[in-house]
């Protein structure tokens, strides 16, 4: 079931605070977050996330399209190579 | 003969599943197609006049995203998603269930046809 419009998007309040510091100074930089629950919001475009998926961080550079999904769909926690040999 | 849409000429059925040939129509919007055309629902199809299939033409040339149209958006809409590189994506790209679906087994409509992989032995005694 889909989020009730009347509480707003999820965004963690501690990677919300970082992004906008980092957008008040107009710096960019690499944001290191386990919040995979989040939502990305337009603030993030153009920030690059490094996302926890449980063992590393994958880089992930938010574009345009990439609003309204979560962080953690962009860094996959599953290896799978493949059966056999 | 009754061409709407397109290439669709469903005949001898009742209106409301007559048009339900056309892709991206089911029997609901068939419904209110055929209120908002003030077209009885039980009227076949080949006895509907020219003023009744212009109003039906109309209200889903108006309304509604169906055939070829409706096929490209829903295309569109997948390539965005493996283009993002999003999970759901990445379960495109492998044809595998995209909505969480367990794949231990089964999963065959995404799967396709079984794959047997030859070499396994059978455990004797």
């Amino acid at each position: 079931m889909a989020r009730s419009i009347k509480k707003g998007p999820f965004v963690d309040v501690k990677l919300n605070r970082k992004v906008t510091t980092l957008n008040e100074a107009n710096k960019k930089s690499v944001v290191k977050t386990w919040s995979r629950r989040s939502l990305i919001i337009p603030d993030f475009v153009g920030h690059t996330f490094a996302v926890h998926n449980g063992n590393k961080f994958i880089p992930v550079y938010v574009t345009e399209n990439m609003v309204g999904h979560k962080l953690g769909e962009f860094a996959p926690t599953r290896t799978f190579k493949g059966h056999g040999k | 003969m009754a061409r709407i849409a397109g290439i669709d000429i469903p005949k001898n059925k009742r209106g409301v599943i007559g048009l339900t040939y056309i892709y991206g129509i089911g029997k609901s919007t068939s419904a209110n197609i055929l209120d908002a055309a003030g077209i009885s629902h039980d009227k076949k199809v080949n006895e509907w006049n020219d003023d009744e299939l212009a109003a039906i033409r109309n209200f889903i040339t108006a309304n509604l995203k169906t055939e070829g149209e409706l096929r490209s958006e829903v295309q569109l809409n997948i390539k965005r998603l493996m283009d993002i590189g999003c999970y759901r994506g990445q379960r495109h790209r492998k044809g595998l269930p995209v909505r969480g679906q367990s794949t231990k087994t089964n999963a065959r409509t995404r799967k396709g046809k079984r794959k047997t992989v030859a070499g396994k032995k059978k455990a004797t005694k």
